[in-house]
């Protein structure tokens, strides 16, 4: 019998995603519990009961001081050292889009040194200098993050304001790539890599759409792979003459949920 | 305050190696408006604020939250000094006191995480410029472009740093009476006016008539309860008084039109009609859905972020507070605005530019709308130059509602709690306000009525009663909306039969507020639930948990009275009944309209010879080749593209993407299609339930343009259009139900209450032959604007909003055409008539006669269409509407990036419409739709009692080609197509072009 694997999404005021990211995981099998911050900040021993922390998309705390920027306050000061605990342990971390923005200023992604506290890239407001929701065609540019697995290239929605990865300085940006941390990259419908508008929907540097760590059990991404769970989420649904114009079971997203439990089932 | 406190600035501006794209944005909206601004401008942010420990705690702020280290400076200063910096001049953009400044919240909730003592926060924006920038240029700048001095205030070059806000003095307790008993009915109508209470004589009159009964003066806040509850905004006195119209009285339009269809209709799934705060149908074996559409009008007017904003979280508290809450799940909105290319010197003194407006009331949908995390998947936009000093803002909010929470029920003793923001003095006056004219002063006297809104407040409220619902730890949950308290208390008090409120115990933002104040404050984010004594605790615990305010503020009693106390003082001891039931019906006389109406000439509609620009040949002759190339050289082509590019019609790309859209993960029919996603969907598919496949419908019809030739049809209209756009994509007919948004000029004005009285009938008759009840509507019927002695109306603007189940999402169908080799049917009769058609408007006419809507034949083709839906049949949809067949085929065509070639010559037609009116009358109730010729035949017998014939083919070529019989009419490549509807209204081209779109 393999464990069932047991995700703790993540939630403070302003969170969004939190039950569709709930759902993605339920869908394969996993059990997902939308937690509070509040109730982790009393009880942080709740972290190491999961096999999964699963940091969701929205406005935690509105993002009106910088986005992520509270909450990876909160997890930074009283959460760091159970974080570090959980991640050094095995656990799973993914942030999806305002969850992203978190990881970084917190330092656990791409977390070149130190796994936290150190912030090595930003994610700035688009260039466009205005939230955009839209689906962009995405390129692997590493497999070794455990969520990633050997899935397809996938097309997501993205849908933020402040997604255009910063790197400090130029000894950040080519460690990024020569240590293999960018898993994800904005590509045009050549399946390169692109700088233009709005393929790249952001002006993210080097077309970064998705990191890992060091460990490649950390994933932080722009786009929403929860919104791409079944195959009528796709934009382009109808146009798909497969089953006489009848949408797919599963869509682009849903491998990485897939793969994370799978994951958890063959190494806990 | 601690004698360790110091205030502090914490200024952020961008490290200089890194692009500022604040700056860069000032930069390009300023020239858009004719502003050189010079090289090197740099922005800021900063933040002033109270902070025990001094410059070292508050540099622990700024590096360890404030600061990203990767991309900003960070510097500090005491807030009594000049902030200015070496060689530059200094504008700061900052917030009155007193306005919500949602930043402010995030600070103080870092700091305690840091363990720091922080308070009295207040949030700034700067801009830096090098110094000698002509400083008039900025005052410009500031007050034209960055701030709305009705909320914020402009400072260049101040002496000293901006200082923390502080509290204000408390206000001396002073309990009013209003000399009322004694009045002259002028003095009567001077307090009415001076109190802004918005009551007419009559109504002035019955008060004083059932307090001369009590044998007493009124106090302040019961006369301001009585004015907020009676007021049109919430009593909709026009359409339940009684009007005389054209020699017969009209008792109740609401009751005898609208809901009357409702009544007749009664269809099973509607649940709950014109009761609760919205309306509700039956969804599936456990779940309702709940609808509820709002204008937000004059709010938007003076302030159209914030107004917009509140606007949707308004509408958002209405679903909260249907039944024992619903969970907002999807938003609308409709907006109309001035014309874009409005030039500067005709925007009216006290106005905005209607661009300045649209920007506004967008970001303000935006910002509210994505932080909620709900998802705005469905609207329109109307341009009209009588919207430039009353624009509309309408906001929709759709609700899914466990079918066992449908129920409240307010019972004595049960606890009155007040819970999410506090109470300040922002948005006082908002329902009576609402229920008068605009005039040039409006942005001045009103500046109290404006309301900010912080969508995080509203987010966690939500959140918690959410929680709380299911736990069943309340019975009645209302809003605080228009009228705040006042309306939200004596409303559920009406369940119970009284209440008793405790003023001093409402928790306040600061100090300062007046009793009166705080019982009628429309501050945000704020409801108000019925708690039995035994929930008390762990409902207040369930709130607590997500750091949500939740207070006991009194208790809901049978005394038959609405009565509070301040500071043990008795102040308001009102009788529910008079409340209730004391408004005095209003009697106002209505005319039919005297209208001067005519078609184009047959010299201007022709469409033989050469396109117009060509024949008056001013262009250079490379642009004159482009044109050409563009509209393939015809008269027809050049026409098309105009249509196009119509801000009624072009691409409204650039509101949508700043939406979001798809949260919730719900998204089916997204609002835009096709491989390019520019194809405009006739509505939005939604499955709320994971994992099931049935899902809903949401639409909107609304075309002003008809209502100034025949408000009668042009009601029938928007119904037809609704009810077409729901079933496009997949909706079924038989099970959808409509929503009424009236928005009209003064109704004291005969000819607008002639124009409501039509508009109202048709409704009846359009409901009743569609057999689709009205579920909910709202009115807003006194947008005039006044400028200098002159009042101008709007043009009547019915919104109907549709709501339709989708039995099968995967049977869902979009507009995009799929793939060449496939035929092209159009169904429905196409006349003659061109009465506020677009055609008509784009040759200077107005038309004369808006089609009439066949409601025996029109039901009957939504049925068959449905039914060729539900069977597959059709590849694509679309509905014909604004610019008629041809602006439907070229939006279909570049939305599937495949080729169309069409034959006009044998169509179903009525009266015999010449070849323009083939091509672009807007007759109602036709499809243009798209099947394999292999289910051709199939789709005929479906179609077998409508009007339907094959009219052409899609092709591999990337080109729209229509012809009437053998004459060639147009053909146009459908990049230039694409080019023409997108290129009106995407305010951020340059942007677009630089990154290489």
């Amino acid at each position: 019998m393999s464990v069932t694997p047991s995700v703790l999404v993540l939630r403070a005021a302003g969170t969004n995603c939190d039950a569709d990211t709930a759902h993605a995981f339920e869908r394969f099998g996993a059990r997902a519990t939308a937690l509070h911050v509040n109730r982790l900040l009393a009880e942080p021993a709740l972290l190491a009961r999961h096999h999964v922390l699963a940091l969701p998309g929205g406005f935690a705390y509105g993002d009106d001081a910088g986005a992520g920027a509270v909450l990876a306050c909160e997890l930074g000061s009283a959460l760091a050292q159970p974080l570090k605990d959980f991640v050094a342990g095995g656990g799973l971390v993914i942030g999806i889009c305002n969850g992203f923005q978190a990881l970084v200023r917190l330092g656990l992604l791409p977390g070149l040194d130190a796994p936290l506290g150190v912030q090595d890239v930003s994610l700035a407001d688009n260039d466009s200098l205005k939230y955009e929701d839209r689906w962009v065609r995405l390129a692997i540019t590493s497999r070794r993050c455990v969520f990633v697995g050997d899935m397809p290239a996938p097309e997501l929605p993205v849908a933020h304001g402040e997604g255009r990865i910063v790197p400090r300085d130029a000894e950040v940006a080519r460690r990024l790539v020569a240590e293999d941390r960018v898993v994800f990259r904005y590509c045009g419908a050549d399946g390169r890599p692109t700088q233009d508008y709005p393929a790249n929907p952001n002006g993210s540097e080097d077309a970064i759409a998705g990191l890992t760590d060091a460990t490649g059990r950390v994933l932080g991404l722009m786009p929403h792979p929860e919104r791409a769970l079944f195959g009528y989420h796709h934009p382009d649904w109808t146009r798909a003459t497969r089953h006489g114009g009848a949408p797919d079971d599963l869509g682009p997203g849903a491998p990485l949920f897939a793969n994370a439990c799978d994951w958890v089932r063959n190494n806990r | 305050m601690d004698s360790d406190t110091t205030s502090v600035c914490i200024e952020i501006g961008i490290r200089p190696e890194r692009k500022d794209v604040v700056a860069a944005r000032l930069l390009r909206q300023a020239a858009e408006l004719g502003m050189a601004l010079p090289d090197g401008v740099q922005s800021r942010r900063g933040w002033s604020l109270h902070v025990v420990g001094g410059a070292a705690a508050a540099r622990t702020l700024a590096e360890r939250f404030l600061c990203d280290p990767v991309m900003n400076t960070v510097r500090l200063f005491p807030s009594g000094s000049s902030p200015a910096e070496p060689d530059t001049t200094r504008l700061e953009v900052v917030r009155l006191p007193g306005v919500m400044d949602p930043s402010a919240q995030s600070v103080l909730r870092a700091a305690k995480r840091l363990s720091l003592q922080v308070s009295d926060v207040r949030s700034w924006q700067a801009f830096v410029f090098p110094a000698g920038t002509d400083k008039a240029l900025l005052a410009r700048l500031g007050s034209g472009l960055l701030a709305n001095l009705a909320i914020e205030e402009v400072r260049l070059d101040p002496a000293t740093g901006i200082a923390p806000v502080a509290d204000l003095p408390d206000a001396p307790f002073r309990l009013q009476h209003v000399p009322l008993r004694e009045a002259s009915a002028a003095e009567l109508s001077r307090l009415s006016t001076e109190g802004c209470l918005a009551l007419d004589a009559t109504e002035m009159a019955a008060v004083q008539g059932h307090f001369r009964s009590e044998a007493r003066e009124p106090t302040d806040i019961e006369l301001e309860t009585l004015a907020q509850t009676w007021s049109e905004h919430c009593k909709h006195k026009t359409l339940t008084g009684l009007v005389q119209y054209e020699g017969t009285l009209r008792d109740n339009l609401l009751k005898s039109t609208i809901a009357r269809a409702t009544h007749e209709l009664n269809r099973p799934f509607c649940k709950s009609v014109f009761v609760d705060n919205a309306g509700v149908v039956a969804f599936d074996d456990t779940h309702h859905l709940t609808f509820k559409v709002e204008t937000h009008n004059h709010p938007s007017a003076i302030e159209p972020y914030g107004g917009a904003g509140t606007g949707l979280g308004g509408v958002l508290r209405d679903t909260l507070g249907t039944g024992l809450g619903a969970r907002p799940i999807a938003s609308t909105d409709v907006f109309c605005f001035g014309p874009p290319d409005l030039p500067a010197s005709k925007v009216p003194k006290g106005s905005l530019h209607p661009l300045r407006v649209m920007k506004g009331v967008v970001s303000g949908v935006r910002d509210y709308g994505n932080r909620m995390g709900i998802p705005t998947v469905n609207g329109a936009v109307c341009f009209d130059p009588r919207y430039v000093g009353n624009p509309l803002v309408y906001c929709g909010s759709i609700g899914l509602l466990p079918a066992n929470r449908l129920h409240k029920e307010v019972r004595p003793g049960d606890l009155i709690v007040v819970a999410g923001g506090r109470t300040g003095r922002d948005g006082i006056h908002g329902a009576t306000f609402s229920s008068q004219e605009l005039h040039e002063e409006s942005e001045t006297v009103s500046s109290g009525a404006v309301q900010i809104g912080n969508a995080i407040e509203e987010k966690k409220l939500m959140d918690a009663l959410l929680i709380a619902r299911d736990l069943g730890l309340y019975r009645g949950v209302t809003d605080c909306g228009a009228g705040g308290l006042s309306s939200a208390v004596g409303e559920m008090g009406e369940g119970s039969h009284g209440a008793h409120v405790l003023l001093d115990r409402v928790p306040l933002k600061y100090h300062g507020l007046t009793y009166r104040e705080i019982w009628i404050s429309e501050a945000q984010e704020r409801m108000v639930f019925a708690v039995p004594p035994e929930h008390e605790r762990a409902l207040l615990a369930v709130f607590a948990a997500e750091d949500v305010e939740a207070t006991v503020i009194g208790t809901f009693n049978g005394s038959g009275r609405l009565t509070a106390e301040f500071a043990g003082t008795p102040v308001m001891d009102l009788s529910m009944d008079f409340l209730h039931k004391g408004l005095p019906r209003r009697t106002r006389t209505a005319v039919k309209r005297k209208r001067t109406l005519a078609d184009p000439t047959p010299a201007q509609l022709a469409l033989t010879g050469p396109p117009h620009a060509a024949a008056q040949s001013s262009g250079t002759q490379s642009a004159g080749t482009q044109a050409a190339a563009a509209h393939g050289g015809t008269r027809a082509g050049e026409l098309l593209l105009s249509l196009l590019a119509a801000p009624n019609i072009a691409s409204k790309e650039w509101i949508i993407r700043q939406y979001d859209h798809e949260v919730l993960a719900g998204s089916v029919v997204k609002p835009l299609t096709g491989p390019r996603r520019d194809g405009p969907s006739d509505g939005a598919v939604i499955a709320p339930v994971p994992g099931s496949r049935r899902g809903f419908a949401v639409a909107c019809g609304i075309n002003p343009c008809l209502g100034d030739v025949d408000p009668y049809r042009m009601a029938l209209h928007a119904i037809d259009e609704a009810l077409r756009n729901v079933v496009a994509v997949g909706g079924d007919p038989e099970q959808t139900s409509i929503l009424d948004n009236f928005s009209w000029g003064n109704c004291e004005r005969p000819e607008n209450l002639g124009d409501l009285v039509q508009a109202c009938d048709a409704c009846y008759d359009g409901a009743m032959a569609f057999r689709t009840p009205f579920i909910s509507g709202k009115d807003s019927l006194n947008n005039d604007y006044r400028e200098g002695g002159v009042s101008l109306s709007i043009p009547p603007t019915l919104l109907i909003t549709a709501l339709a189940i989708v039995p099968d999402i995967g049977r869902a169908c979009t507009m995009d055409l799929k793939g060449p080799g496939h035929d092209v049917l159009i169904l429905g009769i196409t006349g003659p008539e061109l009465g506020g058609s677009h055609l008509a408007h784009a040759l200077g006419a107005s038309g004369a006669e808006v089609p009439p809507v066949d409601l025996v034949l029109a039901p009957k083709l939504l049925r068959a269409v449905h039914a060729a839906i539900a069977r597959g049949l059709l590849l694509s949809c679309h509905d014909l509407s604004e610019g008629g067949l041809a602006v439907a085929a070229a939006e279909m065509a570049f939305a599937g990036g495949v080729g169309l070639s069409l034959d006009v010559a044998a169509m179903p037609v009525r009266g015999a419409p010449d070849l323009p009116r083939r091509l672009f009358a807007e007759s109602a109730s036709r499809f243009l739709v798209e099947v394999a010729p292999e289910r051709r035949e199939e789709l005929h017998k479906l179609l077998a009692d409508v009007p339907h014939t094959l009219i052409g083919r899609t092709t591999a070529e990337s080109v729209l080609d229509l012809r009437d019989g053998s004459t060639p009419v147009l053909r146009c490549e459908l990049a230039a197509l694409r080019e023409a509807h997108q290129r009106t209204l995407d305010l951020d081209r340059e942007h677009a072009a630089e990154r290489g779109r």
